[in-house]
């Protein structure tokens, strides 16, 4: 099973990702945004830093790389796709998820170790979890706070598609303190926590982010 | 204006210059038309300017900074020494490590956020320029009282901006300090650290060997921002009113720096470079030299080819613009096209713009005149060295002989009220508002970060080898005793690298002092310098490099003498590092070491505006004694927790360890107050299981080490003899100061 991790300028948890893909006992495969290529991936994660330093908005310049084209299309035709942080940022830019990631309500970069609780277990990253089981992974971002209009919301929230949410106090202002989502087919999902900084408890505040690494693989045997 | 040439300037020797307004003296001017036998050309003086300033000549500091060469103890462990970009330190299993700290406290002050980011930005050029991939970054800062208008104006900016560019580099922040004193209004201390990783073949020297090779200049564009900042900002005093001389504070782009790392660190896994030097402090006027010297001498450089962002920039201010995220390259000819290629692949700008000659002259024209043509050792190294004279400071004697007289609680209800003082007071409470700025996780590599003793990360996922690394310094006993403190802040250091297990192997220092030109403070420096070059032979760790920045002064108050020391260590296994705090109760809680009554310098003579007495004298057999005690506790698996006593005694300690996983312990001190406030160093407290009694007596037996029992963990209070604080109502005393002062 190979898992692409794509590379942006500015990128900075690819090798993260990488590890924690290979952690979770699928084979990482490195793409690169210039290049037209997918290698024949199973799925793709777009990781978490700034590409292109989110000049002009977050997520709004990697969404037009070469290696997204090719990306958009095979989501739009089930692939699964996970974009953490960053990711989720550039996935919200290229319309495979509604609403916008905005500036934290308390205009910090906040890097804390979060609970959230995942929602929806139905999608290929998060499979392995159980319906509202309580995780702890790192959240860290100054653009992480969810919002989109109201029927949106309400669309979300009716079609089971928020996937995690904040457990305790709001982070940084997400409306419902929603912390992913996922598309209407449920094969896209973008997260703003980090679960590939969470798969040891060594290097992380615990493995409780191995799930979505295993959940992937899971789904991609059956 | 027109072009002032060499030919210009022999057929004009009278032009006058102005040398005084680019912060030369007219003997160090008169010392240049000596070495050139004609004056300069003007820019030829900007480079001699620059470098000569006290910023990158280190021309008051460099009598004294010999010590560490001519005192530095025998090390197997030194790969690379002072005077390069940074010193590297063999860490084992074929891995070599680099670490460096340096000051950016002048232009943070005039614009906090640029001026903080830039100061990362420059170090992890200094380490990426060594050849290695930067792996974690630190920062020691200094402010001004918490609460005064100023701190609020410049903190913020400062954590935001060493933040701010760190994250976007993908850079673990993993430690630092936060220290506030009121004589850091108008000179805060923003000291940043990097260290990086390599293979022992992969490192890189800063010269320009072979003629014919070609000069390369890649990375961001050159423009007008921080024009002479090393000798306009970094060398001179402040005083109140002027200009805000914020056309000389850089401004950072962080994008540019991560894409300058993956393809720097791409171009040296081809081995396409001979030498390379970062533009730092002094721009292309420092890298041009000093890769000159650091060959054979001999460079022409065409300084029309650099690609600007600013095409009104004159020669002079392209040779001094400190435009920041920009590398020189020397570069073989049969390797320039696929050093090419990998600048492409990054979007990375790259310019040819000389070659190495055979000469030993710096040869640089624009647009085809020759503007510039010196030997450049003279501007690299041979720049002026001044004996300043120095004087122990009248305060001295004055302040030595005070009493210290703080209240000592006595009731329960005293010692209860001033534990939750000392916990809260802004240089004791805890420093989650700011670390939580930072990115403490990136590169999935981090094992310990701030709150810990040390910052540690592994280097290597399959054999669990890691380094770790603490700053440390303590003003007060530095300007009470500068000699003292200079070594109790190392022996801290080392201390605290040494609570989780890691071995101490070499030491970084950032020297932030006051003005020179004041006999009492460069006495000051002399006498830190002392006792850090004599404590690093009696511990046997060497001096790798460092940073002096002084003129950290508002008219006549100079900054406490504040020598921040670096120690690296290295632990060959981080799973099996001993964490600072307990989870579980029923373990017993040791003190390693003796108490004294060293209330001089504390935080708590601070926090009763006492700032006399002796600093306690440092004594580093004891020091060394406990280090092994601690390096052995840990490979004999006696500990469960070991954590340092250092400002704030051991009641801050007891308070970090009970807080950390909130549970509790019960504490049974002979002379409470005494117990809980004094500062006396080399001082350690250890969790153990009980059925490990025996092996730590044993241990400390060997080591010469006073060992005496605290009390139990356990509760969800921590109880000191009657005095029972909740852990809840600690944690709020710790926990509220920052967001209460800076929201």
């Amino acid at each position: 099973m190979r898992v692409g991790v794509v590379t942006f300028p500015g990128t900075l948890d690819d090798r993260d990702a990488a590890r924690a893909v290979r952690a979770g006992g699928a084979e990482a495969v490195e793409l690169w945004h210039g290049d037209a290529d997918l290698k024949n991936v199973d799925a793709v994660i777009l990781p978490g830093g700034f590409s292109y330093g989110d000049y002009l908005r977050c997520g709004a310049i990697s969404r037009f790389a070469p290696v997204m084209t090719l990306i958009i299309e095979q989501a739009n035709k089930g692939m699964p796709l996970l974009g953490i942080c960053n990711g989720f940022q550039v996935l919200c830019e290229s319309h495979l998820l509604p609403g916008a990631l905005t500036r934290n309500s308390d205009l910090h970069f906040l890097c804390r170790d979060q609970k959230i609780s995942i929602e929806n277990v139905e999608t290929p990253w998060t499979s392995n979890f159980s319906q509202g089981q309580e995780i702890l992974i790192p959240l860290k971002n100054g653009e992480g706070s969810f919002q989109c209009d109201d029927a949106t919301l309400a669309a979300l929230e009716g079609e089971g598609r928020i996937i995690a949410r904040y457990v305790g106090d709001n982070p940084n202002g997400s409306r419902n303190l929603i912390a992913g989502i996922t598309n209407a087919h449920g094969n896209v999902v973008g997260l703003m926590p980090h679960p590939e900084h969470a798969i040891d408890p060594l290097t992380g505040p615990s493995a409780d982010g191995l799930g979505f690494f295993t959940s992937i693989l899971n789904a991609m045997v059956k | 204006m027109s072009l002032d040439t060499v030919a210009q300037a022999i057929a004009h020797p009278d032009t006058a210059q102005p040398f005084k307004e680019l912060g030369l003296k007219p003997d160090e001017y008169a010392r240049i038309k000596e070495i050139l036998k004609r004056r300069p050309t003007s820019s030829e003086l900007a480079m001699y300017s620059v470098m000569w300033s006290e910023h990158c000549s280190y021309k008051s500091s460099k009598v004294h900074l010999k010590q560490f060469g001519e005192k530095a103890p025998k090390s197997d462990a030194l790969l690379v020494g002072i005077g390069e970009n940074a010193g590297v330190v063999d860490v084992g299993q074929g891995y070599a490590v680099t670490f460096k700290i340096e000051s950016h406290n002048h232009p943070s002050f005039v614009e906090p956020y640029q001026g903080a980011a830039t100061g990362v930005g420059g170090i992890v050029r200094d380490i990426l320029t060594m050849g290695a991939r930067p792996i974690a970054v630190m920062d020691p800062l200094r402010f001004g009282p918490a609460d005064a208008p100023d701190t609020r104006r410049v903190l913020p900016g400062i954590i935001a901006g060493v933040g701010g560019y760190g994250n976007c580099l993908g850079l673990p922040n993993i430690g630092g300090e936060v220290v506030f004193d009121e004589t850091y209004i108008g000179n805060p201390l923003v000291n940043a650290l990097c260290v990086g990783v390599m293979r022992h073949s992969d490192i890189k020297l800063a010269k320009a060997a072979g003629a014919g090779n070609l000069v390369v200049l890649y990375g961001a564009k050159t423009g007008g921002d921080g024009i002479g900042g090393v000798s306009v900002l970094a060398s001179e005093t402040f005083g109140d009113g002027g200009s805000t001389k914020r056309p000389s504070v850089q401004v950072g782009d962080p994008f540019v720096e991560k894409v300058l790392i993956e393809c720097s660190l791409e171009i040296f896994a081809e081995d396409l470079v001979v030498g390379i030097q970062d533009l730092g402090g002094a721009g292309l006027s420092c890298a041009t030299s000093e890769l000159a010297s650091g060959g054979s001498g001999g460079m022409k450089v065409q300084l029309d080819k650099v690609p600007l962002r600013d095409p009104s920039l004159s020669p002079e201010e392209i040779l001094m613009s400190e435009s920041q995220e920009r590398m020189c390259a020397i570069v073989e000819p049969s390797k320039i096209d696929r050093f090419l290629e990998i600048c492409k692949k990054w979007d990375v700008t790259v310019t040819v713009i000389g070659e190495v000659t055979d000469g030993n002259h710096l040869e640089i024209t624009w647009n085809g005149e020759l503007i510039v043509d010196v030997p450049p050792r003279t501007v690299a190294h041979d720049g002026p060295v001044y004996n300043r004279p120095l004087a122990q400071p009248e305060y001295i004697d004055r302040v030595n002989a005070e009493k210290i007289s703080v209240p000592m609680p006595k009731s329960s209800s005293e010692i209860k009220a001033a534990l939750l003082k000392l916990v809260s007071a802004p240089n004791m409470a805890d420093k989650s508002w700011v670390t939580a700025q930072y990115d403490k996780y990136v590169q999935g590599n981090t094992i310990q970060a701030q709150p810990d003793d040390s910052g540690m990360v592994r280097i290597d996922e399959k054999t669990h080898l890691g380094v770790a690394i603490a700053t440390d310094a303590n003003a007060n006993w530095s300007y009470l005793n500068p000699y003292q403190g200079a070594k109790l802040a190392l022996a801290e250091a080392a201390r605290n690298i040494a609570t989780a297990g890691a071995r101490p192997l070499a030491v970084t220092n950032c020297l932030n002092f006051g003005s020179p030109e004041d006999p009492g403070v460069m006495w000051q420096f002399a006498e830190s310098v002392r006792g850090l070059a004599d404590g690093c032979l009696e511990m046997g760790l060497p001096v790798t490099g460092g940073n002096v920045s002084f003129y950290n002064q508002t008219g006549d108050v100079a900054i406490l003498p504040t020598p921040v020391i670096g120690v690296l260590g290295v632990i060959d296994d981080v799973r099996t590092r001993t964490p600072m705090s307990f989870d579980k109760a029923g373990l017993d809680l040791y003190l390693l070491g003796t108490t004294h009554a060293d209330l001089a310098g504390s935080e708590w003579a601070f926090l009763h505006g006492q700032r006399g007495g002796n600093a306690p004298v440092a004594d580093l057999q004891n020091e060394m004694n406990l280090i092994e005690v601690l390096l052995a506790g840990r490979s004999e698996k006696i500990f469960t927790a070991a954590h340092d006593l250092s400002q704030g005694g051991l009641a801050m300690t007891l308070t970090e360890m009970v807080l950390r996983y909130m549970v509790g312990a019960t504490i049974t001190l002979s002379d409470v107050a005494n117990d809980l406030l004094s500062e006396s160093p080399g001082r350690v407290v250890v969790a153990i299981d009980s059925s490990q009694s025996e092996a730590l007596s044993a241990l400390c037996k060997k080591y010469k080490t006073p060992l005496s029992k605290l009390g139990t963990t356990g509760g969800d209070s921590l109880i000191i003899n009657e005095t029972k604080v909740s852990l809840q109502e600690l944690k709020i005393a710790h926990t509220s100061t920052f967001p209460k002062l800076f929201g």
